[in-house]
C-alpha cells in the first residue's frame, strides 16, 4: 500500500523528457546494478556495470548481438547459476530492502523476479495451470485465490477474453502469440517485483508483437519491466530508459527519449542511426 | 581435336564405371535385405516352429489351469503363470523407483565431477554383465548372505538388479529429450530442483520413461539364467498365498516368502528333459512366454514411435 | 507477492529429502557392482586354496565331481571361445551388411519400419531360441552335416549370432549415422558410388564406434546361457570342434546350480571361480567397447 502512494506521487513527476538522470533518484529506484561483471568460464560477457532500474518503469537493454544485454537481463534471476562454470562480481542490489541478489539464494531471487524468454515456452498443460504454475510453486493451495490471480494474470497480459472460455485445454493448442502472451500471464501471476522480458516479440509476426507491445504499455504503471530488444523502434515505443550496450560494456543510459534524440556517445549514435548492428 | 579425341576415350569408360557402380550399389542393397529376410525368417521360423511343436498343449484349456505332473498329457502352466506375475510385481516395485530415481539424479542432479563420470561407466559395464553372474550374486549374497531363500522375494529382487541399467539408460534418454526451454521456464518462476523434476521434467518424460520400463520387464520375464542359479525348485504342484485377503488389513506378504517357477524355468524344465512328450508341452509354455515378451515389447515399439510422431 | 516462510522451509526439506533419496538410487548400481565383486571374489576364495592357480588356468580337464577332481577352466573357455567365435563369424558380416544397408541405402519409412521389427527379434527370451536350437535348427543342419552331434557348438553359436545380430547391427548403424554428411557429401563430390563412400568414407570414420558394436557383441555371445545349456550339452570338454557339444563357462553354472551342492564343498566354490572367469572376460569387453564408444561420441 505504502508503495502504491509512492508511485502516484512520482508518476506525474517522471517524464523521460525533464526527468533527471535516474542515479539522483534512490527512492524510485526498483533495483540497481553496481559493478556487474560476468563470466561464462574464462571468457568475460559483462564488464562492470552499473546501472539504475526505475520503479514502475520501463528499462530498455539494447546493443548488437553479442553485446552482453541478454546475459545481463538473465543476471537479474540469476539463470546462469543453473549452469557450471559461470561467475558473477559486483552486486545486483534489489529495492527497498538493499539486498544484493547476487548474494541470495537463486531459487529465492527467481521467486521475486518473473521472467519471459525469447521463444513462447508454455508447459505441455492446461492454459489455467500455465498461468497457476509460478503460485502453486510458492505453496498456493486456495482454489479461490488461484483462480482470481489466473484471471487477473491473464486479463493483464491481454488473452483472458481469448481464452477464458476453454482454459483446461492444452496450451499448446494456442497460436505463437498466445502462447507468448500466455507466458507473459504465467510470469505476472506471482506478481514479480521485476519482470524480465528476453527478447519477448522475436518469435512473432507483427500483429502478435503489436498486441505483446500494447500489453506492456498497459502494465507499466504496475510492474517495474526490463526488456532486451534488438528492435530499435520498439524500444523507443514501450520503454521510459534506454540502456545501450556494447561488447559488454554499457555504453550510454538515458531517458528514452534522450538517447534516440540526442546520444552523447559516438558508439551509441552509430548504432542508432543504423551504421552497424 | 585433341579436346574432342579425349572425350570420345573417355566418356564411354564414365559410363562403364557409373553403371559398374549401380550394380554394386543393386548387389549391396540386395545383401542387406536378404540379411534382413534371413532374420526376420529365423523369428517366423521360431514361432511358427513352437506353434506346431505346442499346438495340441494350447488348445485344451487344462494346460493354463493344471500344475506341472509327471505326466506330460496332465501337466499344467499355472504355477508358472502366477509365479511370474508374482515376481514381475517384486521386480517392477524395486527396479523402477531405483531405476528412474537414478537416471534422474544423474541427468538433474549430479555434477560433472569424476564420482558422476564413475557411476556413468558403472551403469554402462553393469549392462553389459551377463544375467547368470546376477544369478551368482544372488545365490552367494541374497541366499546364503542375508538368508532370504529361494522365495519370489529373492527372485524378484535379482531381476529388478538386472533390469537397474535398463531402466537408468531409458530415463536419462527420456528427461534428455525435454527441451531445455520447459526448465528454464520452471526455474525462472522460481521452482528449485525437485519441484522442476517433479511439477514439469518428470511428467514430460513420462511416456518416455514407461516405454523403457516395458522393455526392462520384458527382458525380465523371459530371463531364466539368474532364477536357475538361485535354485529356484521346478515342480511346484501349488500356488502362493494370495497377495489379498478377504479379513482386514487385506493385504499381505506371505507370499513373497514363498517357493515359485516361473515361466521360463518351467519351459527349461520340460526342454530338458529326454520325453519328446514333455517337449509338446516346452513348445506350449514358449509360444505363452513368447506372447508375453513380444506384447510387451510391441507396446513399447508402439510407444516409442508414436510418441516421435507427436514431438514432430 | 512473497512465499510464505513455513511453505520455503517445508520446500528446502522436502528437496533435500528427495535429493537424497535419489542419489542413494544412484549409488545402489554402484552396490551392485561391488556386491558382484564381493560375492565372486569371497565364495571363490576356498577354492582357489586348494586349487593352484596355475592348474586352474592351464589343466585341460573339467571334472569337478571325480573322485580325483580337476579344474581346468580352459577346459570351458574353449567352449565358450568357440561358441562366441561363431556367433561373430555370423553376426560380423551380417551386422555390417545390415548397418550399411540401413545406414546408406534404406529410404527413412524402410528403416523405421525394420528397426522395431528387429527389437522384436531381441525380444525372444533365450530360452526359446534354446528350445529351437535343439528341436529345430541341430536338426536341420544334421542333414546337411552327418557327422554333428545332437549336442554341438555349431547350431547355438549360429543362432546366438543372429540372436545378438539386431544389437551389433544397431549400435553399429548408430555409430553410421553419427558420421557427419559432410564427409558423404565430400566422397560424392569425387563421383565416388553409394558403395564406395560406404566402405572408404563411413565405415572407415566409424571404425571404433563399429568395433565397440562387435565387442559388445562379442560379450553378449560370451554371457548367453540359455541356448548353449540347452543346445550345446553340458559336457565339460577341451575342444574347438565346432560339430562336438561341449559345456561353456555359463552352461557349467546352470548345471552345477541345478544339482544341490552343499554351501562349503569345492563343486560349490568352482561356480563362483568359473564365475570370475566369465566376469573378468566380459568387463573386459564391456570397458573396451565403452570407452571407443565415448570416444567416438567425442570426435563427433
Amino acid at each position: 500500500m505504502t508503495q502504491k502512494s509512492f508511485h502516484d506521487q512520482h508518476v506525474t513527476q517522471l517524464s523521460p523528457k525533464t526527468e533527471p538522470t535516474p542515479n539522483t533518484q534512490r527512492e524510485s529506484l526498483a533495483a540497481e546494478v553496481r559493478k556487474l561483471s560476468f563470466w561464462y568460464g574464462e571468457t568475460q560477457a559483462l564488464k562492470e556495470i552499473t546501472l539504475s532500474i526505475a520503479y514502475r518503469k520501463v528499462t530498455a537493454l539494447i546493443g548488437p548481438s553479442g553485446c552482453g544485454k541478454s546475459t545481463l537481463l538473465r543476471s537479474f534471476n540469476r539463470m546462469h547459476d543453473l549452469y557450471a562454470g559461470n561467475r558473477y562480481s559486483g552486486e545486483i542490489c534489489l529495492f527497498p530492502e538493499n539486498h544484493n541478489l547476487i548474494d541470495l539464494d537463486p531459487f529465492m531471487v527467481r521467486l521475486r523476479i518473473g521472467m519471459v524468454f525469447q521463444k513462447p515456452n508454455p508447459f505441455p498443460k492446461s492454459i489455467f495451470e500455465n498461468v497457476a504454475a509460478g503460485l502453486r510453486i510458492q505453496g498456493v493451495q486456495n482454489k479461490k485465490l488461484l483462480s482470481d490471480r489466473v484471471e487477473q494474470a491473464l486479463r493483464d497480459a491481454a488473452l483472458w477474453e481469448e481464452v477464458k472460455d476453454r482454459l483446461s485445454q492444452s496450451a499448446y493448442g494456442l497460436s505463437g502469440g498466445q502462447q507468448q502472451r500466455l507466458c507473459i500471464a504465467r510470469a505476472l501471476a506471482p506478481q514479480p517485483e521485476i519482470l524480465l522480458l528476453d527478447e519477448p516479440t522475436s518469435a512473432l509476426d507483427p500483429i502478435a508483437t503489436a498486441k505483446v507491445e500494447d500489453l506492456i504499455t498497459e502494465i507499466r504503471h504496475r510492474f517495474t519491466v526490463i526488456i532486451v530488444t534488438h528492435n530499435m523502434q520498439q524500444a523507443a515505443r514501450i520503454s521510459d530508459f534506454t540502456a545501450y550496450m556494447h561488447l559488454g560494456k554499457l555504453i550510454e543510459f538515458a531517458p528514452t527519449g534522450e538517447l534516440f534524440t540526442t546520444p552523447q556517445e559516438t558508439l551509441t549514435r552509430d548504432y542508432i542511426t543504423g551504421r552497424f548492428g | 581435336m585433341v579436346n574432342a579425341e579425349m572425350s570420345q576415350a573417355t566418356l564411354p569408360n564414365l559410363t562403364g564405371i557409373v553403371d559398374a557402380n549401380r550394380r554394386t550399389d543393386l548387389v549391396m542393397a540386395g545383401i542387406g535385405i536378404s540379411v534382413l529376410i534371413v532374420a526376420m525368417s529365423l523369428l517366423a521360423a521360431v514361432v511358427i516352429d513352437l506353434i506346431v511343436g505346442g499346438w495340441p498343449r494350447l488348445i485344451n484349456p487344462d494346460f493354463y489351469l493344471n500344475f506341472p505332473s509327471r505326466h506330460p498329457l496332465q501337466a499344467g502352466i499355472v504355477s508358472a503363470w502366477v509365479g511370474t506375475i508374482l515376481v514381475m510385481l517384486v521386480t517392477a516395485g524395486i527396479a523402477i523407483p531405483l531405476g528412474v530415481g537414478a537416471g534422474v539424479y544423474l541427468e538433474e542432479y549430479a555434477a560433472r565431477n569424476w564420482i558422476t563420470d564413475f557411476i556413468e561407466i558403472n551403469v554402462s559395464n553393469l549392462a553389459g554383465v551377463p544375467s547368470i553372474i546376477y544369478g551368482l550374486l544372488a545365490l552367494g549374497l541374497f541366499i546364503h548372505g542375508f538368508g532370504l531363500g529361494e522365495t519370489i522375494l529373492t527372485a524378484g529382487l535379482v531381476l529388478a538388479l538386472l533390469i537397474l541399467p535398463v531402466i537408468i539408460v531409458s530415463t536419462r534418454e527420456a528427461i534428455r529429450g525435454i527441451p531445455l526451454d520447459l526448465r528454464e521456464a520452471a526455474y525462472g518462476l522460481g521452482a528449485d530442483k525437485w519441484q522442476t523434476v517433479r511439477l514439469y521434467v518428470l511428467p514430460a518424460a513420462r511416456s518416455g520413461i514407461l516405454t523403457g520400463t516395458i522393455v526392462g520387464l520384458a527382458r525380465a520375464i523371459g530371463e531364466a539364467a539368474p532364477v536357475i542359479t538361485i535354485g529356484a525348485l521346478t515342480f511346484i504342484a501349488f500356488l502362493p498365498p494370495s497377495p489379498i485377503q478377504s479379513s482386514p488389513p487385506f493385504i499381505n506378504f506371505e507370499w513373497l516368502e514363498s517357493p515359485f517357477t516361473i515361466m521360463p524355468i518351467q519351459m527349461f524344465n520340460w526342454v530338458s528333459r529326454p520325453q519328446a512328450e514333455f517337449h509338446i508341452n516346452a513348445a506350449a509354455a514358449g509360444v505363452i512366454l513368447m506372447l508375453m515378451t513380444l506384447a510387451m515389447n510391441g507396446i513399447a515399439i508402439w510407444l516409442r514411435y508414436h510418441l516421435r510422431r507427436q514431438i514432430r | 507477492m512473497r512465499a510464505s516462510e513455513s511453505f520455503l522451509r517445508r520446500r528446502a526439506l522436502w528437496g533435500s529429502f528427495a535429493g537424497g533419496c535419489l542419489l542413494i538410487a544412484a549409488a545402489s548400481s554402484v552396490f551392485v557392482t561391488l556386491g558382484i565383486v564381493y560375492v565372486l571374489v569371497t565364495e571363490s576364495m576356498g577354492f582357489f586354496a586348494q586349487i593352484a592357480l596355475l592348474d586352474f588356468l592351464t589343466d585341460t580337464q573339467w571334472t569337478p565331481v571325480f573322485e580325483n577332481a580337476h579344474f581346468g577352466v580352459m577346459t570351458l573357455v574353449s567352449a565358450t571361445v568357440t561358441v562366441a567365435g561363431i556367433a561373430l563369424a555370423v553376426s560380423i558380416p551380417a551386422g555390417l551388411a545390415l548397418a550399411i544397408y540401413l545406414s546408406e541405402y534404406a529410404r527413412r519409412e524402410v528403416r523405421e519400419t525394420v528397426k522395431p521389427c528387429l527389437e522384436l527379434l531381441e525380444g525372444v527370451p533365450t530360452v526359446v531360441y534354446g528350445y529351437f536350437t535343439l528341436l529345430f535348427f541341430t536338426p536341420l543342419l544334421q542333414t546337411f552335416i552327418p557327422g554333428l552331434e545332437g549336442f554341438n557348438m555349431l547350431g547355438p553359436g549360429m543362432v546366438m549370432g543372429i540372436m545378438i545380430l539386431p544389437y551389433t547391427a544397431s549400435v553399429s548403424e548408430d555409430a553410421m549415422r553419427a558420421v557427419p554428411s559432410g564427409l558423404r557429401e565430400a566422397g560424392y563430390a569425387l563421383g565416388y558410388s553409394r558403395f564406395r563412400v560406404a566402405m572408404r568414407v563411413v565405415v572407415p570414420a566409424a571404425f571404433s564406434g563399429i568395433t565397440a558394436a562387435f565387442i559388445l557383441g562379442m560379450s553378449r555371445a560370451v554371457g548367453e546361457t540359455m541356448v548353449v545349456a540347452i543346445a550345446a550339452g553340458q559336457n565339460p570338454n577341451f575342444s574347438f570342434n565346432p560339430t562336438e557339444g561341449a559345456a561353456t563357462i555359463t552352461a557349467y553354472i546352470v548345471q552345477m546350480a541345478m544339482g544341490d551342492l552343499p554351501h562349503d564343498s569345492i563343486a560349490y566354490q568352482s561356480v563362483f571361480a568359473a564365475g570370475i572367469v566369465l566376469f573378468v572376460i566380459t568387463l573386459t569387453f564391456n570397458l573396451i567397447g565403452f570407452f571407443l564408444r565415448r570416444r567416438f561420441k567425442e570426435v563427433y
